[in-house]
């Protein structure tokens, strides 16, 4: 068979897009027996597909279409009931054929299919129809006479369902012309004047007037018109300001054309959202047949234009969605009589413009999301504590639903599948710059709604400049800007390190775009005017804060390159209209990297926020006395509460009941009991496998983060040192020396030989904590301070299983410690571990961390021993010492 | 600096006598004092300095983005990518745009040599001891009459992964 390729590619496009609006027509017909219109158009297209494929030789495919033709024929006939298991069999025939012709797209050659039962099948419904009706007048099929049936031929057996449903049907009044209409229903439809000849002129009429194009094309002028914009841009600046340039006048001519024409292309992209809701009815109709719920789906707006790009990243999650409404939300009919309600759920799209946005709302009448569940779920699943459920407000809860790893589902059924869920959809939903919102009402149902843009290649963006630096923020993420004149800069306040903003009721949340790209403020920036763009993220604003605005363009999006598309800050490029190259900010990437919004900061807890200083460490505040005591909060495992009167007193310890167990409550400061008066006990608990020690503090003070650098070495037992953390001297803890008090065997003596580690830190309170660690794991410890003198050590003692370093660029001497523990054979086997201030290194340390085995960020004990014992041992040393 | 369009150099490479081993043609640079090959087939243009717009927080290879007629380029710092730290002393770079797996890349060089034609025997695998971050990248060294050439795999020098 050999069918010329272009002949096949148009034959594909044509079936493919007929079979699109196929599925939708034949659900729509089981709802409507009678539409006589509707058969007619479903049985042509079966019929053209039939006929084409008899020109070009498919016969396998030719003799699917033909036998559901057959079916159709007999239904258009009234012949044959149109009943749900009829029309399942008609749905089978299609899904067959679509199954060929995706063989064919694939292969260039028809697939091998056995389609021989199916055949038969379709043959079998098509044997038992009765003959035509005369009455050619509609009547739906509920009313018409229904004679007793007829007896079923032996081999239909098999077939019990399609067979039974398939009664023919006698007519009351007998067929005048019983013509072989009914065996050939192929011959002429054009024949009965039921079959809308009026439809075919209709149509040929649009097919005259349209063209189909490859997208390719259309594509490759949007991109040409994407240039053309930007020159037109680049020529209205030189003539801006020159009114008496003879260039002005064609010039304003050439951008009218220019504006006039990239609407026009736009225009050739826009398709009618219907094309993606043409999967849905076949999918509820499909869901129904297995749930065994009954469900309309009402779709009104199907013909709101949107661009092809927008359409395709819709239509899973709007699949998604509604697939999600009648699995979760639509009760069973019996559920739904108990509750009042008619058996029949109501699923509906809604789709309509407004403003530059496309709206898609979908609502259920299903049974609405159970905040109690959500909550459940959220907390088992450890995506909220116990503690921050308890305040968190319903739209809040019902937020909880986009998260990552949440699902309620609590049968996993085969159709919403394992409930990856709705935060994969809103991931896609905001990827193309829409939001999506949800309400739901406990009991009545549930609605989602959408707002995305028209179309995604060219974005009216503002343009902005912050450290020296030009950027774009796309219109749609804005939601207003506020400058504030350098005498009102003081009415931006701080929560923390955190700046906020009054702005009106509420407080604005301030991330400076200087920080977040980590630009150099440029000198004199405090003495200017202060911008800031606030800017919305799904349903939270925040404000970043750049020290210029300029006008609003037209831009063209460029996709970023391979070397920078991990970068989540920008979405996109663009080439101003002066030839400047600059980046699109994606400010919902800023948020997620940045941490700046308050739901996901309190959700994360405070240890692993975004921040923008290298050596900034969080760090737990508390107040004993009269002192301000601080400690890393990666040493803390939980912050607690006791009421006084729960704590015991044995011999000269007090022991509180907590977990099971028995936790030791220490004071901090010295042995002066240090109860509260208040009746309740604050105290920080520090955790190491099954033991835990409680120190007890006044007042849990703050939370802040700040680089730690003791100031002043200890001049007395439990603490190492004085810090200035937030301006004021505050002593830091020196856990060690309460762990020993509390417990001497807290660091447990060691049978043999200890593995010894060296560690090279700048700061001696680091140097030290990471002793007392190591230490109560019986490691043996050896601490030095620079590159240099490790390498001393290390020239001599040749001694040791584990070195530990910070990444640093190399010294003065050039060298860095991994680079030169690698090059000395003796420590082929020593395990090399780096440790980095904070998680996301700046690109060269991130080469610089290649060169450990592993890179763990600082303060994080648990982690740091975990990491120690697991590449110990893989190497065959003792990691596991005690 | 003389370097010969693509266009041309393509052409006359058809034209080559096949008996002494297959010949290629690859455009040579200089990075600080090194001098570097790349077959000629990759090279898609080379330009002038150009201005260099900078992408904060990418990696330190990456040298920023530059606008070629309308194309958004990826400016590649070869310097940083092969740890040769002399320094430029702020003189502007040249650029060799190259084309890999359908995207543009600028590498930015000190000077831009002559297009060698080489026999395809007479190129040797890198030296055992070269260091591993150039061995990655290096397809071979020429030995021409006053200076060794390195030739690179321009796929591993950008990839960065």
């Amino acid at each position: 068979m050999a069918v010329e390729a272009d002949l096949l590619q148009e034959f594909l496009a044509e079936s493919w897009e007929n079979l699109g609006l196929l599925d939708t027509e034949i659900v729509r017909l089981e709802q409507e027996p009678g539409d006589a219109e509707l058969i007619a158009s479903i049985f042509r297209t079966i019929h053209t597909l039939k006929g084409t494929c008899g020109f070009l030789g498919l016969s396998r495919l030719g003799e699917v279409a033909h036998s559901t033709e057959n079916v159709l024929g007999k239904m258009r006939d009234r012949c044959l009931d149109v009943c749900p298991s009829a029309i399942s069999i008609v749905l089978e025939g299609v899904d067959r054929i679509k199954d060929l012709l995706r063989g064919l797209e694939e292969t260039g050659e028809e697939p091998v299919l056995d389609s021989r039962d199916l055949l038969h099948r379709l043959e079998l419904l098509s044997s038992l129809a009765a003959p035509p009706r005369a009455d050619r007048t509609l009547v739906p099929p509920a009313v018409a006479p229904v004679s007793p049936p007829t007896p079923v031929p032996a081999p239909v057996e098999r077939e019990i369902e399609p067979a039974a449903s398939a009664m023919p049907r006698e007519t009351a009044t007998v067929a005048e012309k019983p013509d072989a209409v009914a065996d050939t229903p192929v011959a002429k439809p054009v024949d009965r004047p039921k079959v809308p000849a009026s439809v075919d002129e209709a149509k040929s009429g649009v097919a005259d007037l349209s063209i189909r194009v490859n997208v390719n094309v259309l594509d490759r002028l949007m991109n040409l018109v994407g240039e053309l914009v930007l020159t037109r841009n680049q020529l209205l600046q030189m003539v801006r300001g020159d009114d008496e340039s003879r260039f002005s006048a064609p010039i304003a001519m050439l951008n009218h054309v220019t504006t006039d024409l990239q609407e026009g292309v736009m225009k050739t992209r826009m398709q009618p959202i219907g094309n993606a809701w043409n999967k849905l009815p076949r999918l509820v109709r499909d869901l129904c047949q297995i749930t065994g719920k009954q469900i309309e789906l009402e779709m009104q707006g199907a013909e709101t234009e949107l661009d092809r790009t927008v359409l395709d990243a819709i239509k899973d999650p709007l699949t998604h969605m509604v697939r999600n409404s009648a699995d979760h939300g639509i009760e069973s009919p019996e559920i739904r009589r108990q509750r009042g309600k008619s058996e029949i759920g109501r699923i509906q799209l809604h789709a309509f413009h407004e403003g530059g946005h496309v709206i898609i709302r979908i609502s259920d009448d299903g049974s609405g999301i159970n905040r109690g569940r959500v909550l459940r779920k959220a907390i088992e699943n450890g995506i909220v504590s116990e503690a921050e459920s308890a305040q968190m407000s319903d739209s809040e809860i019902l937020r909880l639903i986009f998260r990552a790893g949440f699902s309620t589902a609590e049968a996993v059924t085969s159709i919403s599948g394992r409930g990856v869920g709705m935060d994969v959809v809103r991931t896609e939903i905001e990827r193309i710059g829409g939001t999506i919102e949800l309400s739901s009402q406990e009991g009545s149902g549930t609605t989602v709604r959408i707002r995305i843009p028209l179309t995604l290649a060219i974005v009216s963006a503002l343009v902005v400049e912050s450290g020296g630096q030009t950027f774009a923020i796309p219109q749609l993420a804005i939601v207003e800007l506020v400058r504030l004149s350098a005498e009102d800069r003081q009415k931006i306040e701080r929560v923390h390190d955190r700046e906020v903003y009054r702005l009106r009721d509420r407080l604005l949340p301030l991330v400076s775009l200087t920080n977040v790209l980590n630009l150099e403020e440029p000198p004199g920036a405090s003495e200017e005017d202060t911008n800031i763009v606030v800017v919305q993220v799904g349903e939270e604003q925040f404000g970043l804060i750049v020290s210029e605005v300029f006008d609003t363009q037209e831009i063209v999006v460029k996709p970023v390159g391979q070397l920078l598309k991990d970068i989540k800050v920008y979405q996109g490029t663009t080439i101003l209209g002066d030839g400047r190259v600059i980046m699109i900010l994606d400010v919902s990437g800023i948020a997620a990297t940045f941490g700046g919004l308050s739901s996901e900061l309190k959700a994360r807890g405070d240890t692993d926020e975004g921040r923008e200083d290298d050596d900034r460490v969080p760090l737990l505040l508390f107040r004993s006395g009269s002192d301000i005591y601080a400690v890393p909060l990666g040493l803390v495992s939980r912050l607690e509460e006791f009421p006084t009167k729960e704590i015991e007193r044995s011999g000269d310890r007090l022991l509180v009941k907590y977990r099971g167990n028995l936790l030791q409550l220490v004071p901090i400061g010295g042995e002066s009991g240090g109860l509260t008066a208040s009746g309740m006990q604050q105290v920080v608990v520090f955790s190491e496998g099954q033991r835990s020690l409680g120190l007890m503090a006044e007042e849990i003070v703050d939370i802040v983060e700040e680089p730690l650098r003791i100031h002043m070495p200890s001049t007395r037992r439990g603490t190492l040192g004085t810090a200035l953390v937030g301006g004021h001297a505050t002593e830091v803890l020196d856990t060690q020396s309460y762990l020993m008090q509390a417990d001497p065997q807290w660091f447990r003596p060691r049978a043999d030989k200890p593995p010894r580690v060296l560690i090279a830190d700048r700061s001696i309170f680091f140097r030290n904590l990471v002793k007392s660690i190591l230490e109560a794991d019986g490691y043996r410890a050896i601490t030095v301070e620079t590159t240099a003198a490790a390498i001393e050590r290390l020239s001599h003692d040749g001694d040791f299983e584990a070195i530990v370093g910070e990444v640093l660029p190399p010294d003065s001497a050039g060298i860095t410690l991994p680079e030169w523990v690698r090059g000395h054979d003796r420590f082929r086997r020593a395990v090399v571990l780096g440790l980095a201030a904070e998680q996301n290194q700046s690109p060269s340390l991130q080469t610089l961390a290649g060169e450990f085995d592993r890179v763990i960020v600082k303060f994080d004990a648990a982690q740091f021993r975990a990491v120690l014992r697991e590449l110990m041992s893989a190497r065959g040393l003792s990691g596991e010492c005690a | 600096m003389s370097v010969a369009t693509t266009a041309a150099s393509r052409g006359s490479l058809a034209e080559q006598p096949r008996n002494q081993g297959v010949e290629n043609q690859y455009v040579s640079f200089w990075v600080g004092d090194q001098l570097l090959g790349i077959p000629v087939q990759v090279v898609q243009e080379v330009l002038n300095p150009q201005t260099i717009a900078p992408t904060p927080l990418a990696r330190a290879e990456v040298a920023g983005l530059l606008n070629l007629r309308g194309q958004i380029v990826t400016a590649f710092n070869l310097r940083h990518r092969l740890g040769i730290s002399q320094p430029r002393d702020g003189k502007p770079f040249l650029n060799v745009v190259v084309r890999h797996k359908g995207e543009s890349f600028s590498l930015l060089v000190d000077e831009v040599g002559d297009v060698i034609r080489l026999n395809e025997e007479t190129i040797e695998p890198p030296p055992r001891t070269l260091e591993s971050r150039w061995r990655s990248v290096t397809r071979g060294v020429s030995r021409l009459e006053d200076r060794l050439l390195v030739i690179l795999d321009v796929g591993a020098v950008l990839n960065l992964n």
